[in-house]
């Protein structure tokens, strides 16, 4: 199975805790015309971690590091969710069934529906799974 | 108010200072005479016994350390040969070299005397069941509370730390009213009651905790005194100076420090010059009878103030406010660079963590270490600016 087209890269970028941060990676963005088509922020004592799929993430990286930011690549995996009560547990059930362990999860509810981004530890084998039970994986192509 | 002393304890302030000034005195002729150490000390700062006229002249006086007391490691500075030694305890030595504390047999009943009046200022007694759940041995906190609460005519009941269920159980069968450990002990003991089914504030006797030997926060004593049903008061005291000495009243605003036992002063660990009144700086200890381990103007490296007013349960004796930092405490900021940058939040986490490690162990200081973003540290004239002093005394 081709597995690459499912993995998508996700930005991380390190943030110190002070207000204001996440304007800068905002307007850093904004400046490039890179669009944010979902984005966490995660805390934890004294620092954060945001988060974001964009669509264009070379640019996003290069923008972010030449004004002197903290970004790493980070491979996500995006599956599709019915936007309706239940959608998040059967996608979680599938999960949970197939033993794949998320490390961080993160979601988004758009025109196309709802949409779980996971990050997981065994990429290619957690795309393997999903894909085996007939749940729907986003290629990375509808991102970027 | 009961006292365990009322003469001292309700002794007004000008006696006790008249009474400090001539222990002090004799203290540093005594020392003058018959300790090379202080001797040799008193000369260098160009200071003479016949020099201390008044108490204020303490301020004459060399400084102490800790490190006076590992350089001296283990009894080099001791006033007293072994024979006249009952004791000895051994701090751990988690910030350095272990030190030796010495006591001849009226060091132990100082010692006692000044817990005996601490723990009945904190309402203990006669009738009382005090369990001891500090760690005896080589550290002070056991065998000190033991004896200070024998010597007010509690019952001591000497369970040391650990074995957590079995200290619920005998607290339950054996009645004990108080309790003498760490605040996370009890934390602790409170979690590992609540498994067990047990209830300390509704099934058992338990009123009072004496909690010191770490740093505690006044949200802690909100939270315990709520969940557990107890007056909670802190202990102050450490091993060079005896041991645990001085705990609050029942007002529970300060320790009483012992006027006719310990001479304090709060200094400004810049200038070394006292502070004024009610203002906040460096705790510095004269312990003004002890035989065997004299200390002189010993600076713990504890930040806080002291109230001389009257307090409301009647003692004359001052109050020095619960501890509220460290001369040592250091904020360090670390730029985290790129290569060290994973997305990983425990990853990030952990190099935190190694930092402070190893400043821990190179320095001998506890540091809490910010990581901040790289290129964001201030530097100046292409240097950056190491260290920024940011204590408010």
């Amino acid at each position: 199975m081709e597995t690459q087209k499912f993995i998508i890269r996700q930005i991380s970028i390190f943030s110190e805790k002070r207000p204001g941060r996440l304007a800068a990676i905002a307007h850093a963005l904004g400046e490039e015309n890179i669009n944010i088509l979902a984005f966490s922020i995660s805390e934890a004592n004294g620092f954060g971690v945001v988060r974001a799929l964009v669509d264009h993430p070379e640019k996003a990286h290069d923008k972010l590091l030449s004004l002197g930011f903290n970004v790493a690549f980070t491979e996500v995996i995006a599956v599709k969710m019915k936007d309706h009560p239940g959608g998040l547990y059967e996608v979680a059930k599938i999960l949970g069934d197939t033993g794949i362990n998320i490390e961080y999860s993160y979601a988004y509810s758009g025109r196309d529906g709802a949409v779980l981004i996971l990050r997981v530890d065994q990429v290619e084998d957690a795309i393997k799974k999903i894909k085996n039970t007939g749940a729907t994986l986003l290629e990375r192509s509808v991102f970027h | 108010m009961v006292c365990w002393d009322p003469r001292i304890e309700e002794m007004p302030k000008e006696e006790l200072q008249r009474m400090q000034y001539k222990l002090l005195k004799s203290l540093v002729y005594r020392l003058y005479s018959f300790s090379p150490f202080h001797h040799d000390r008193m000369k260098e700062q160009k200071v003479h016994p016949d020099d201390i006229r008044e108490l204020a002249d303490v301020k004459k006086l060399p400084f102490m350390f800790k490190r006076d007391l590992r350089d001296g490691y283990p009894d080099k500075i001791f006033t007293a040969s072994q024979d006249e030694l009952v004791r000895y305890h051994v701090s751990s030595g988690t910030t350095g070299k272990p030190t030796v504390v010495g006591y001849t047999q009226n060091d132990i009943d100082l010692w006692t005397t000044s817990l005996a009046r601490a723990l009945t200022s904190a309402g203990l007694g006669r009738g009382d069941v005090i369990q001891v759940s500090y760690g005896y041995g080589l550290f002070t906190g056991g065998l000190g509370m033991h004896y200070g609460a024998e010597r007010i005519g509690a019952t001591v009941l000497p369970t040391s730390v650990g074995n957590t269920e079995r200290q619920i159980e005998l607290m339950q069968d054996l009645g004990s009213t108080a309790i003498a450990c760490t605040p996370s002990y009890l934390l602790h003991m409170g979690e590992v009651a609540e498994k067990m089914g047990v209830s300390i504030k509704k099934d058992t006797k338990l009123r009072t905790g004496i909690l010191g030997a770490e740093p505690w926060t006044e949200g802690m004593r909100n939270r315990m005194q709520d969940w557990l049903g107890i007056k909670a008061y802190d202990i102050f005291g450490t091993s060079e100076l005896s041991g645990p000495m001085f705990t609050e009243c029942t007002e529970q605003k300060g320790f009483h420090i012992w006027s006719d036992i310990a001479l304090t002063e709060i200094i400004d660990p810049r200038t070394e010059e006292p502070v004024a009144p009610g203002e906040k700086g460096e705790l510095t200890v004269t312990i003004l009878k002890k035989e065997a381990l004299p200390m002189i103007r010993y600076r713990i490296g504890d930040i806080t103030s002291m109230d001389d007013s009257p307090c409301a349960c009647g003692r004359t004796h001052p109050r020095v406010q619960r501890i509220t930092g460290r001369v040592d405490d250091m904020l360090v900021r670390v730029e985290l660079n790129r290569e060290s940058f994973s997305d990983k939040i425990t990853d990030i986490m952990a190099i935190r963590q190694k930092i402070e490690h190893r400043l821990r162990n190179s320095l001998n200081v506890m540091a809490e270490v910010e990581l901040v973003e790289p290129g964001s540290l201030p530097r100046f004239e292409g240097k950056s600016k190491k260290v920024i002093d940011k204590r408010s005394m």
